[in-house]
């Protein structure tokens, strides 16, 4: 039987900060279909795997490969329009904009005409849909048209979260999406990302670790920035380096 | 999801008709209330000026503090075509504006990269050594005297010539070329374009990071509003009959970020019109009583800045939002209401 790549390979990644090495060594895969999910203590360098994989810093030596293509040092935008996408773990939104206009800004068919200096988008009604569609499917239905900066905190990761989808991506990396939310708005949060784990190839950061070992079908733990365990919820939970550590008594 | 037509999607609007209606009548009445023609055709110019320049820092959230020399290169082009090439009105206008963009694509793509006060320092730089420039190439540019006696050519229509030696006639060719920047201006902040421009101001990584080429929209809106500054320019030299240095000294180029602002460039499309038109009638009114008209300028500037950043037309609308009362929260967006 052939081999098949991962949809997404980190191999041999090293990042430094000045004399501070970040990331050491960092092998990374996520399969198609598949929830993969990334944890580790606060400082473990989870973000910054976040932001090499995704184009915002570039690694100092190894190889970042998505769907059996190159995409090691290119920037954001590239990679972006490859078809991948990710949320931050700080909210990151176009704040004066609506709901609807954040995703309809984000949507490919308006990106891709961006430079046409005529034609208005408010007539264009099939991206409206779309994008109203997005918003539904995050729980977003009848603040369309509310500005970014008046929803509430859980209404605004959300959103973020439908930014990300908006692009049309073959992965999405979500970092911390549950960050600052309380309960409530965590369970609406963990029933959103179980829908959308049927249709998205999905990496998450988090620390909550309920929600990620009943969320993910593969976690990488990293400290210190290295990868130290991988495997399924159930192979971390007998991991032995896992309950040496704060992480096994959550887990 | 159906939407009702905003105003966006109009070519003209009914302020672009208020704005004509005052600026075709204005020679008849300007002289009854106290003032003079040739105040008419700076203020137009400077209109023109602002509105592009807006399109960099209200629309994109680029500070650019020496925007003057795209002002002073195009006055320079449409000068020196008149001087040396040839007597030619559209050749001259054509010149200023190309050139304008020129130098303004040189700069946006030695800048676009950079962001914030970075950017702001390289807008400064880059102005500086245009005006430089243009104390000291004297040969081309007549150092620090300028180019002087700059003619003012006749329109040619084919079967009808307009001379513009006459300040009302030159007004109106302002005033023509403020309808046709007023109306393309509009277009492009309600286009797809300029919808890219304001998610770039809101938040430049997210715009990267769904996949938006950032640096070429900058480079792109520089160089288009360096190319106004360059009309507005070469209409300047016209006025004027002359180009010279000051134009793109740091101060002159400040004037106009003082115009957006106080007029309300953050918040309205007509805010750096609002803000050019007190500025001219500041500076006329009040120095009829008072040499330090520019302190008290500055005061108000200050003012402004503190307690009202959004400017004229943002206290405006406060108060029209106030009185409507409506209390639905409403963002900057582009979208009208929904229906359906």
């Amino acid at each position: 039987m052939a081999h098949v790549e991962p949809l997404f390979v980190a191999s041999h990644l090293h990042k430094r900060f000045g004399h501070q090495v970040v990331l050491e060594e960092i092998n990374l895969a996520f399969r198609q279909g598949e929830v993969s999910g990334i944890m580790g203590p606060n400082g473990a360098g989870k973000t910054t795997c976040f932001n090499v994989l995704t184009g915002r810093y570039k690694p100092d030596r190894g190889q970042v490969r998505f769907g059996g293509e190159d995409i090691t040092g290119l920037p954001p935008r590239t990679i972006a329009r490859k078809g991948v996408s990710r949320s931050f773990q700080l909210i990151n939104l176009f704040n004066d904009y609506t709901a609807l206009e954040n995703i309809l800004v984000a949507l490919p068919e308006v990106r891709n005409r961006g430079f046409n200096m005529t034609q208005s988008l408010s007539r264009d009604s099939a991206a409206m849909d779309k994008a109203a569609a997005i918003l539904r499917q995050v729980g977003l239905a009848g603040k369309e048209l509310e500005p970014a900066k008046m929803l509430s905190y859980g209404d605004r990761r959300a959103l973020e979260i439908a930014v990300a989808l908006a692009p049309e991506p073959r992965i999405l990396f979500l970092d911390e999406p549950t960050s600052g939310m309380g309960t409530q708005a965590t369970v609406r949060l963990a029933e959103l990302l179980m829908d959308l784990k049927q249709r998205y190839t999905m990496v998450v950061i988090e620390h909550d670790m309920k929600f990620l070992f009943e969320l993910a079908d593969r976690i990488s733990v990293i400290h210190w920035g290295q990868v130290i365990a991988e495997g399924s919820p159930a192979e971390l939970r007998a991991n032995k380096w896992v309950q040496a550590s704060n992480l096994g008594k959550l887990a | 999801m159906a939407l009702k037509v905003d105003s966006g999607d109009r070519l003209v609007t009914r302020p672009m008709l208020i704005l004509f209606a005052v600026l075709v009548s204005l020679p008849f009445w300007i002289e009854a209330v106290g003032l003079y023609q040739y105040l008419g055709i700076e203020i137009v110019v400077w209109m023109i000026y602002a509105l592009g320049f807006n399109l960099l820092l209200g629309y994109t959230g680029l500070p650019s503090f020496g925007h003057g020399a795209y002002f002073g290169v195009g006055a320079y082009a449409f000068g020196l075509i008149q001087l040396r090439v040839v007597e030619s009105l559209w050749l001259g206008l054509i010149a200023g504006i190309l050139a304008a963009m020129a130098a303004g694509a040189a700069v946006a793509g030695l800048i676009s990269h950079r962001r914030g006060i970075y950017y702001a320092l390289m807008t400064i730089a880059c102005g500086q050594v245009f005006w430089f420039t243009s104390v000291k190439w004297r040969s081309v540019t007549g150092g620090e005297d300028g180019l002087l006696n700059v003619a003012r050519p006749t329109i040619d229509l084919g079967i009808l010539s307009v001379s513009l030696r006459d300040n009302t006639a030159l007004y109106y060719l302002a005033v023509a070329m403020l309808g046709v920047t007023v109306i393309g201006l509009w277009r492009v902040v309600h286009s797809r374009f300029g919808k890219a421009l304001q998610a770039i101001k809101q938040n430049e990584m997210r715009a990267g990071f769904v996949g938006y080429n950032v640096w070429l929209y900058k480079y792109l809106v520089f160089t288009l509003s360096a190319g106004i500054a360059g009309l507005a320019g070469s209409l300047f030299a016209m006025a004027q009959k002359s180009a010279y240095p000051d134009v793109m000294s740091l101060h002159s180029a400040g004037l106009v970020v003082m115009m957006t602002l106080i007029g309300g460039g953050f918040v309205s499309f007509w805010g750096p019109v609002v803000g050019t038109a007190v500025f001219f009638l500041a500076r006329d009114l009040l120095g009829a009583f008072t040499e330090t008209w520019l302190l008290w300028y500055g005061l108000m500037f200050m003012g402004i800045i503190l307690f009202k950043p959004e400017g004229i037309v943002g206290a405006w609308q406060d108060l029209v939002r106030r009185r409507r009362s409506a209390g639905t929260a409403e963002g900057t967006g582009f979208l009208p209401r929904l229906r359906g």
